[in-house]
């Protein structure tokens, strides 16, 4: 599998060229969100916010009120933790089309608790006005920015910074409400969302080998969730469905694939599989995911709970898993 | 400017600010209670900012307030702006951003008093179904943005005048701001990056009226001394008597530097009303305790409204 390092670099730099409406504020995080190059080819439209993000909203907000689109970067809970209100009042409720670029989406980083967004599609999710996108691979970074831009009013997008995978082919942009479908089966549907569905595609792969007939859908667009292809397939789902997403059980990509099943009386069976309604802490990607049950080997348990029947795959059987140092030069820092 | 039309301002200023205090004296009294002190201590200061210090159009709204139209949505096409009740958006324009929304209605009897609501608009207030609601959102008549949590207005003045300055627009933005928001720490976020930018296009006015919800302001959470605070951050800050008139203007016609303006505008939250005073220290909001309270709020009325 290709790994493209910082894939957003140059991409926000090129696409921003012919759009002098874009300006970008930072609260302090500039480098870490990749966008110092941004910062050094287009300086008069670079705002240093400091670390105010209360106050970033607001200005965000007035240069919006204005013609101007905002881009926002900083880390994900520092947009929507810290300043909420101010993210409701200034942005989200005048449906202003402010971009809040969100890095470190959940466990992705090992900066602990503080660090790791890890409720942030349910409250988003919770935000009326709001649209949420979130980023999957370097296509997706590549191609998240014209989904943004054809939304009017405020869109929450969870980014990926460094070494990114690309799972999806560079000619397949990311489509707004539009799920990718992995592998079309019959007896199981997953949906994973963000770093979760590379997780995914090492079990899919396995569970196909032992018989096990899966639908892989990945969803980059979290708010709105009705794209019709996601109903169609949990409806032909035989024993059931699995979510498995960066982030709590509680209101994200899981809460949202329930609602689905509700609001159209599908009374299929829902496994979600995430972070159980609590907080992580400080340690690698690789290791938080394994330890919190959102690896390719708790889909694979998932899946056997789900069939009745044990497949027999162990974690040997698992296809290699993508070692990533924790200081990695494709990094500004360690987080 | 001749001495006579110079006069003639203020004449004309200090009837819109009577009218102002008497007409939402008259409201409260009708309404069995509202936000009255801070029509006492504000009036003289909105008056001077309607009658002289604001250059706007003409209003592009109805007189008579239209009914609420939803919130905004990308799927409403109906919404629309309070603000077209201060004209037109042009580069050479001012703008008013009110913070503490809960002087909506203040704003309302203002517009009223300079012609830009009809007379009888206040009949609308907290009315269902109306935009002239109690705490101001941004589809009230006069107001740009919805600020009901207090201290988020001064940002957004920000990054609107930021935008301004990048559009090469010469209009300035102005706020009114309660005192009590500088318990806020997003107001000196908001003061420490307008500083950083030098956006001297924004002018501050607050009223200084020392009272908030639980009491006095030196009892709750002491902010003085203020000016030096706001010198210390950078920005130009002039402590002024809020109810005269020519002390109000004055600082707007300073030479224009590269830093905000913030004019702290000194008042009673009694003023006029001095009924009032025997509430002190729990001016926040006027509810009468008692009908024999109601009645010598309505004879004072009456008597105010006879001198004229």
């Amino acid at each position: 599998m290709e790994t493209v390092l910082r894939p957003y670099v140059e991409t926000f730099i090129r696409w921003s060229k012919d759009r002098p409406e874009v300006v970008v504020l930072s609260a302090d995080l500039t480098n870490s969100c990749e966008v110092a190059r941004w910062r050094d080819t287009y300086p008069e439209r670079f705002f240093s916010m400091g670390m105010a993000e209360q106050n970033m909203m607001g200005f965000a907000s007035g240069l919006a009120r204005e013609g101007f689109t905002p881009f926002i970067h900083t880390f994900a809970v520092f947009i929507y933790r810290r300043p909420y209100d101010q993210l409701v009042m200034s942005i989200a409720y005048p449906n202003l089309p402010v971009r809040l670029m969100a890095f470190l989406p959940g466990i992705t980083t090992p900066g602990g608790v503080t660090h790791q967004a890890i409720e942030d599609v349910a409250l988003m999710r919770a935000t009326p006005n709001m649209t949420i996108l979130e980023t999957g691979d370097a296509t997706e970074v590549e191609t998240v920015l014209d989904v943004a831009h054809a939304v009017k009013g405020p869109v929450y997008v969870r980014m990926l910074r460094g070494e990114v995978p690309r799972l999806f082919r560079r000619e397949e942009p990311m489509v707004f409400n539009r799920a990718r479908v992995l592998c079309r089966g019959s007896d199981v549907v997953v949906i994973t969302a963000g770093i979760t569905t590379e997780e995914a595609m090492r079990a899919t792969s396995a569970l196909e080998h032992k018989g096990v007939s899966i639908t892989h859908l990945h969803v980059s667009t979290l708010k709105p969730f009705s794209d019709p292809s996601v109903l169609e397939a949990i409806r032909t789902a035989r024993h059931g469905v699995i979510t498995l997403e960066n982030h709590t059980i509680v209101g994200g990509l899981g809460s949202a694939v329930a609602e689905l099943i509700a609001d159209h009386g599908l009374g299929k069976k829902l496994v979600r599989l995430g972070l159980r309604d609590t907080y992580a802490h400080g340690a690698s990607r690789q290791y938080l995911m394994r330890e919190y049950g959102l690896d390719a080997l708790s889909l694979v348990r998932a899946v056997e709970t789900l069939c009745g029947e044990p497949t027999g795959i162990t974690e040997q059987d698992l296809a290699r898993v993508r070692l990533q140092a924790v200081h990695s030069q494709a990094k500004a820092e360690g987080l | 400017m001749t001495r006579d039309t110079r006069r003639d301002w203020k004449l004309e200023t200090r009837r819109i600010a009577g009218n102002i205090r008497r007409r939402v004296l008259d409201h409260v009294i009708r309404n069995n209670g509202g936000y009255l002190s801070q029509a006492c201590s504000s009036a003289e200061m909105f008056a001077v900012l309607y009658n002289k210090i604001l250059h706007l159009g003409p209003s592009e709204a109805p007189r008579v307030p239209q009914k609420f139209c939803g919130v905004p949505r990308s799927d409403n096409p109906h919404f629309f702006s309070g603000s077209v009740y201060n004209g037109p958006r042009a580069p050479h324009l001012d703008r008013l951003i009110l913070s503490p929304a809960h002087y909506a209605l203040v704003l309302y009897a203002t517009l009223i008093e300079v012609g830009r609501l009809a007379e009888d608009a206040l009949k609308h207030f907290n009315r269902d179904g109306s935009t002239v609601e109690m705490i101001g959102a941004e589809h009230s008549p006069g107001v740009e943005t919805t600020t009901g949590s207090l201290s988020q207005a001064l940002s957004q003045a920000g990054g609107i005048a930021l935008a301004r300055r990048l559009k090469n627009e010469t209009g300035r933005v102005w706020v009114v701001m309660s005192d009590g928001e500088f318990q806020e720490g997003q107001t000196w976020e908001a003061v420490a990056t307008m500083v950083h930018y030098k956006l001297s296009n924004v002018g501050v006015f607050v009223d200084m009226n020392g009272q908030q919800c639980d009491g006095a302001m030196s009892s709750v959470m002491n902010i003085e001394p203020l000016a030096a605070k706001l010198e210390a951050f950078g920005a130009r800050a002039v402590d002024v008597d809020g109810h005269d008139l020519e002390a109000l203007f004055a600082p707007t016609q300073l030479p224009v530097e590269d830093r905000p303006l913030f004019v702290l505008a000194r008042t009673d939250p009694a003023r006029g009303v001095s009924l009032l005073e025997e509430r002190a220290p729990q001016l926040h909001y006027l509810r009468f305790t008692s009908e024999e309270e109601k009645m010598r709020y309505r004879k004072f009325h009456d008597r105010l409204a006879k001198e004229g």
